[in-house]
């Protein structure tokens, strides 16, 4: 028995983004979006009976959602590995919808890290073999990978700055991206070193922000005015917690969480016309591209140079201008969904991808950790 | 009440620091080298592990170079020990970004900070 095509997206929103300023709580931007993604929907609060959030926030997330908004769900996921975990709500909001378990899910996210201090927030706890060493987390996690990627295959520190190039070039188009400055190989390289060979422009954003999606039976969204999204496939992996329990840095879970996606959708790389995967720092994209199949191991680095992920190149990679660019409120997953939703929806204005079938969304949580792939389509792609 | 037959796998690790060693358990089911201290082994699920004493000698896996405002950067490194284990470490008595990933080092327990913890320092080419 197969999910695909059994749900859809059919309600994404953003809350405020970037620097809400002081006051506003996390609560009152998942209010936000809630409220701006049931209108995109056509339906009201009272039809949302399963919930779906994780938080750095709050410890019991679907219970401060439900009571802040007022819903009483018969459903409740608070699955949480990090970044991904929206990703991962998906395919849950799937199987539960399709179970029977709930109609209509709302997956949620809110963060106030900027206006609240400009640092991540994390509930991270610290790993006792780890900590004595003062690893900044999550940085140097990731510094670690681009390292050992660089020894092993050549990758050089102006191919990850090829990354965080692109991001921008997408960013210009999104009147909503945080950042959309002109940036350089150049400026990337000697911008301010973070946990080497990262600088602070190879890492994500530091904002506020969340989002919020509404996820119905494939039925259920024949009935509404909206153009159905749907989930052709997803798949989860997760093999490790710390980074020094990661089995190979230059792999991540992502080579199986990647397939699992693609065998319920029934396409593969060649199909997607449009790629969302979550970069926390750059060599994330790198790494991804190779772990899903877009080229080969190792050859990320020359993948994303030339400008063949920016505007016009041959893969549309991250066309909100991503993590790196557009907005990353501490867990980014949520904005990945919204993005692609509209790219297949065709209101991604003058960042539209020409007709687009299928996207891929992938997420990232963690340290390289846990990895969610889910693969969205139109109604011609099912 | 525990289970009786043995003590917390964090302090038999602890013990070996204090005594200057560095140990990590070996499955008597698969044979392999199990890093952090648990009390079964990840790989085939075994409980059956025992301690072993590492050689203390190894090859830098990753590495990263921290800057902090103010002061030298100091380096964070994953080391790949030579009885198959690997442990997150930073290397002493070279600048932080000299650190090479594939660079040979060698154990030692840093005594200073409240809690002993392991350290490397690079091995030279000869003796």
């Amino acid at each position: 028995m197969s999910l695909r095509g059994k749900v859809a997206v059919v309600g994404v929103a953003e809350a405020d983004l970037g620097e809400v300023g002081p006051g506003f709580t996390p609560l009152d931007l998942i209010g936000q979006a809630t409220l701006r993604a049931l209108e995109d929907s056509g339906l009201d609060k009272s039809d949302v009976d399963g919930l779906f959030s994780a938080s750095a926030y709050y410890h019991l997330p679907t219970l401060s959602v439900g009571e802040y908004l007022g819903i009483r769900p018969r459903y409740s996921d608070a699955t949480s590995m990090g970044g991904s975990s929206f990703v991962s709500h998906l395919l849950h909001a799937a199987a539960a919808i399709d179970a029977g378990l709930c109609e209509v899910a709302l997956i949620s996210y809110g963060s106030t890290q900027r206006s609240g201090g400009g640092r991540l927030v994390t509930g991270s706890e610290t790993d006792p073999y780890e900590a004595p060493y003062n690893p900044r987390y999550p940085v140097s996690m990731y510094a670690l990978a681009a390292s050992r990627h660089m020894h092993e295959y050549g990758t050089t520190r102006e191919q990850l700055a090829e990354v965080a190039v692109a991001a921008r070039e997408w960013a210009k188009l999104n009147p909503k991206a945080f950042m959309r400055e002109d940036l350089t190989v150049e400026d990337v390289l000697s911008s301010r070193m973070v946990s080497s060979p990262l600088s602070v422009r190879d890492c994500c954003l530091v904002t506020d922000g969340g989002g919020a999606a509404i996820v119905t039976s494939a039925e259920g969204a024949r009935d509404l005015e909206v153009t159905p999204v749907y989930l052709l496939g997803a798949g989860e992996a997760h093999w490790h917690r710390s980074i020094s329990q990661m089995p190979d840095l230059t792999v991540s879970a992502a080579v199986e969480s990647g397939p699992r996606a693609y065998a319920m959708a029934g396409v593969g790389p060649e199909d997607v016309d449009v790629a969302m995967l979550y970069d926390a720092f750059t060599i994330n994209t790198v790494l991804f591209l190779e772990d899903l199949g877009f080229c080969e191991k190792g050859e990320g680095g020359a993948f994303v140079s030339g400008g063949r992920i920016s505007p016009g190149g041959e893969l549309a990679v991250n066309t909100s201008g991503g993590g790196l660019s557009y907005n990353h409120p501490g867990m980014y997953g949520l904005l990945l969904i919204v993005e692609a939703v509209r790219q297949l929806r065709g209101e991604s204005g003058d960042r539209q991808v020409e007709n687009p079938n299928i996207a891929l969304v992938h997420g990232n949580g963690g340290v390289l950790s846990s990895q969610v792939t889910a693969l969205l389509g139109s109604e011609r792609a099912l | 009440m525990n289970s009786g037959d043995s003590e917390p796998p964090a302090e038999v690790y602890r013990r070996y620091l204090e005594s200057g060693g560095l140990g990590f358990q070996r499955c008597a089911g698969c044979g392999a080298a199990v890093f952090y201290p648990r009390v079964l082994c990840p790989v085939c699920g075994e409980s059956g592990l025992t301690w072993e004493s590492s050689s203390g000698l190894g090859v830098v896996y990753a590495t990263t170079a921290v800057y902090r405002w103010e002061g030298d950067p100091y380096n964070v490194v994953l080391v790949d020990l030579e009885e198959g284990f690997r442990m997150m470490s930073r290397v002493e008595g070279v600048s932080a970004e000299r650190v090479e990933v594939g660079a040979s080092v060698m154990l030692r327990v840093d005594r200073e900070g409240d809690d002993p913890s392991p350290v490397f320092v690079l091995r030279g080419e000869g003796p």
